[in-house]
Formats: structure tokens, sequence, C-alpha cells
């Protein structure tokens, strides 16, 4: 079946099998490595990218599904050369260390974000409950993530009349 | 790790969906597929053909309607836990659709998806029998609305036959004074819910308690009505003491399923304290 997707700003066309899953769209066919695959049973986060917006296991999702939909990858989040907060936050707060759930983490985080500018620490932790981290403990995670929110709002344009 | 093949077709209608329902056998409807995929991919169900109805615009969305909420079966979990009606009208369903797995999933997964697929351990359902909600299946030509108390069956089995499709749930806006509350034990590894009790009430003149609804789910092969609980609480005056005598019959009658995660008798044990837990948050909310 032909499929339309939008990743990352660039849009491609292909003939996919019905069966292919997005993770293997994005990795096999269209080589963006960055989204990892961990359990491949939905359960660990490591597929995580966005879909029109919203954060998705992309081990459980068809590709045929994304059709005409907007994919964002950790790929797509640097401008310029320049890492997004979240990013940022990541590495200055030690996010991580082997860095396999880190895609995942990110890309949930960034979700978060848009959804919660300011999350509380039980806030994050509970947005990140569907991606697993076998290194960190997940305090610096929490972490990386107060740093990008705080980041994100102080480059926001100031909020007016609220 | 990746499914058996099968077709894939994209219907753009509730008539469409169902046409194609009746003229496929061997099709199954993907939803969410936050259920269906995974079993494919462990290949354990293997459909020759995928009917999509995740793009119909009839199924997804929530409106009100003479008293009455109409749900979308397409409605994700995230958009009913963030729905500004449900959290008003009924904001049971709200509460229970953000206990729902993780974010993730609740992006994807669907209301109708999780009624349909009937895990014993989902926690819709105990929400859908403590509101009695209505679900409306429709068929080629045909179309019936069954009772929540009617649609499930046994284990991953409700009274839909393969060629309905389930289209809308109807749930009836609260009356005044109606408090509710979902409390749930979590299996900590999947989310599942090990017990899920969801209770509602309404109370009346000197907080008597003129109704009293308390849905189970994750205990037992199906989800159900704690009857006796319901009963003995029916039209009584709202006290923890009442509550707590009531909520010990939670389980009566009630054959209770054991797995790795928890014996029969905890199962049990959790469904009497977390139907006693429920019923007295739900009554505080009620009196506001
Ligand atoms: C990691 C993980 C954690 C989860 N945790 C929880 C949890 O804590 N609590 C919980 O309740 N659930 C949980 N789930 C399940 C999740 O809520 C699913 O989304 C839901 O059970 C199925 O909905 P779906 O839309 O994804 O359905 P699908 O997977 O698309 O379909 C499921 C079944 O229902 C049928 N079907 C779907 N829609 C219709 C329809 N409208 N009419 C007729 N038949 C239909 C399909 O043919 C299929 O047989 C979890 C899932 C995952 C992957
Ligand atoms: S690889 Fe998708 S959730 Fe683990
Ligand atoms: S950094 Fe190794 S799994 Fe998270």
């Amino acid at each position: 079946m032909h499929i339309t997707v939008t990743v990352n700003g660039q849009t491609y066309t292909h003939d996919v099998e019905p069966r292919l899953l997005l993770v293997h769209y994005l990795r096999d066919v269209l080589r963006l490595t960055g989204t990892h695959v961990g359990c491949e049973t939905s359960l660990c986060g490591a597929c995580t990218v966005l879909m029109n917006g919203a954060a998705v296991k992309s081990c459980t999702v068809l590709a045929v599904q994304a059709d005409g939909a907007e994919i964002t990858t950790i790929e797509g989040l640097a401008k310029d050369g320049q890492l997004h907060p979240v990013q940022e936050g990541f590495w200055e707060e030690h996010g991580l260390q082997c860095g396999f759930c880190t895609p995942g983490m990110i890309m949930a985080s960034y979700q978060l974000l848009q959804r919660n500018p300011n999350p509380s620490d039980a806030e994050i932790r509970h947005a990140l409950e569907g991606n697993l981290c076998r290194c960190t403990g997940y305090q610096h995670i929490v972490n990386a993530v107060r740093y990008a929110a705080e980041k994100m709002r102080q480059s926001a344009p100031a909020a007016s009349g609220t | 790790m990746f499914p058996r093949p099968f077709d894939y077709l994209r219907p753009t209608s509730v008539a469409e969906a169902t046409r194609l329902l009746a003229s496929h056998a061997e099709a199954k409807v993907l939803a969410g597929g936050h259920s269906l995929l995974p079993m494919m991919k462990l290949r354990l169900a293997s459909p020759r053909v995928l009917i999509d109805i995740g793009r119909i615009p009839e199924l997804t969305g929530i409106r009100e309607e003479n008293g009455m909420l109409i749900i979308g079966a397409c409605t994700t979990h995230y958009a009913a836990e963030s729905s500004p009606l449900l959290r008003r009208h009924c904001p049971l369903l709200a509460e229970t659709a953000a206990a729902i797995g993780d974010v993730q999933v609740r992006n994807r997964g669907t209301i109708g998806g999780s009624l349909a697929h009937a895990d014993p351990a989902a926690d819709w359902p105990a929400a859908i029998l403590a509101v009695e909600a209505q679900l409306k299946l429709v068929r080629r030509g045909a179309e019936r609305l069954v009772p929540a108390r009617d649609f499930f069956v046994d284990l991953l089995t409700t009274v839909m036959q393969s060629d309905e499709l389930l289209t809308e749930i109807h749930v009836p806006v609260n009356p005044p004074r109606t408090g509710s509350a979902y409390l749930k034990v979590p299996q900590p590894a999947s989310g599942f819910a090990l017990t899920g009790v969801a209770a509602q009430v309404t109370l009346g003149p000197n907080n008597t308690l003129e109704r009293v609804a308390v849905g189970i789910t994750g205990v037992s092969s199906k989800p159900y009505r704690a009857t006796a609980t319901e009963q003995a609480l029916q039209g009584q005056a709202a006290t923890a003491e009442a509550v707590a005598q009531a909520a010990t019959q939670a389980t009566a009658g009630v054959e209770a399923l054991a797995d790795i995660h928890a014996s029969a008798e905890y199962r049990l044990h959790l469904a009497r304290v977390y139907t006693k837990r429920a019923l007295l948050r739900a009554i505080e909310r009620a009196r506001g």
C-alpha cells in the first residue's frame, strides 16, 4: 500500500507492506535510527515518537496507520545545530547513562512539556510511566525535564494578561 | 517481531465499515491497535484482513444530547481523560480513562476497543457498569442498544457478533449531588487492574443514598456489579459504618481469577477493601 508520511518536516512516499511497523519504517526504510527498539512488546517506550503531536510507541503502530501523519523523531528536535532544551536538559543533568532509553524518554518529555509547561516532579514521573530506564534510577531524568521546563518557560514569550 | 501478512482496509464511514465486515468473514476491526497489534505480533491472533476504523469521523468525539453523553467508540483514552464534557457531567469516566496504562497507550487506545476486547483486567468495564451505559452495536442493516450489564459474557467475550461494530457509548448526565470514584490496584509491570472499583452515588434528602452503583473489574473473568453491596446501601444514611458493612458483601458469590500476580483470595480481599474506599470517596465528592 502507498503511504505518504511527513517525518521531521520532510515528506516521503513509499509502497509498504501493511504489516510493517512504524518503527521499522523509520529505522529500516528511512534510515532514521535514532528511534530505538527495546522490548518490541509495547512496554518500554524506547520507540516513542510523536505522531500528530502525540507520543506513541512506534512498535505498536502500523506504518499504514501513519499514512498522512506528521511524525517527529529524536532527529527532528535539534534546530540549526542547537540542541532542543529537553536534549540539553538530559545532557546537563546527566539524564542518561547507556542512552538506550533516551530518545524515547526525550520524546515523551517533549510531549509532557507541550501539554503542561510547568509540571511537578510527580507529574513528570507520571508522564514517563510508559518509558523504562535500566540505568539512571530516574531521578536525573526528572531533573533533566525540570531543567528543560524552566529553560522553555524562560525563552517563551511572556504570557500576557494571565 | 511482526504480524503475519494481512490485507488492510480503511473505510471512511460506519456504513462502509459494516459492509466490509459483512463481506469478510476473516476480518478483524482495528481501532487503536493497543490490544490487537501486540497479539498479532505474538501471533496469538492472525486475522487475514484488518478493517481500520481509526479514520471514521462519526466514531470519534464526545457530545451531549438530551441529557445523554454520546461517546464515539474510537475516542481515545486521552481524549476522554481530558474532555471537559466528561469532567463536568460524568467525571467517573474521565478518572477511569486517566488510570489506564501510560500516556502513550492512552494516546492510541480507544474506549470502544477496550470494551470490545473485554480483557478481564481492563479499567473501562468497571466504570461503564457503574454509570449504566448503553452500547450501540451496528451491523449491516440493523442496530441495537445493549445495556452494559448484558454486554460482557466471559473472558475476552462479549455479546457482539463478528459482523457487528461498536459505534457509540451512551451515558446519562449525572444528576445533582452525585459523586464518584475509580480506585485501582495496578499490576506493577503492565498497569492493568489487579482490582479496579468504580463507585457512583447520588444523595437524596438528609444524605440518604438514593442511588448506589459499584462496578468491579480485574477480580473475576468478567466485570460485575456488586449488587449485594448496592442493595444493602440503597435508601440508607451515607455513613462510614454502613459503607464498611456493605463493602464486605462486594464479592458475594464471585469466583476470582488467580495468576502469578495475585491469588484469588488476595483479589477478593482487594475488591472488598477498595469497594469501601471508592464508596467513601464517592460520598465525600457527592457532598461537595
Ligand atoms: C503497555 C500497555 C498497557 C496497557 N495498560 C492498560 C491498563 O492499565 N488498563 C486497561 O484497561 N487497558 C490497558 N491496555 C490496553 C489498552 O487500553 C487498549 O488500548 C485497549 O484495551 C484496546 O483498545 P484499542 O482501541 O487499542 O483496540 P484494538 O487493539 O484496536 O482492538 C481490540 C479488539 O477489539 C476489537 N474492536 C476494536 N474496536 C472495535 C469496535 N469499535 N467495534 C468492534 N470491535 C472492535 C478489535 O477487533 C480487537 O479484537 C494496555 C495496553 C498496553 C499496550
Ligand atoms: S520497543 Fe516499543 S515499547 Fe518497547
Ligand atoms: S540510560 Fe540506559 S536505559 Fe536509560
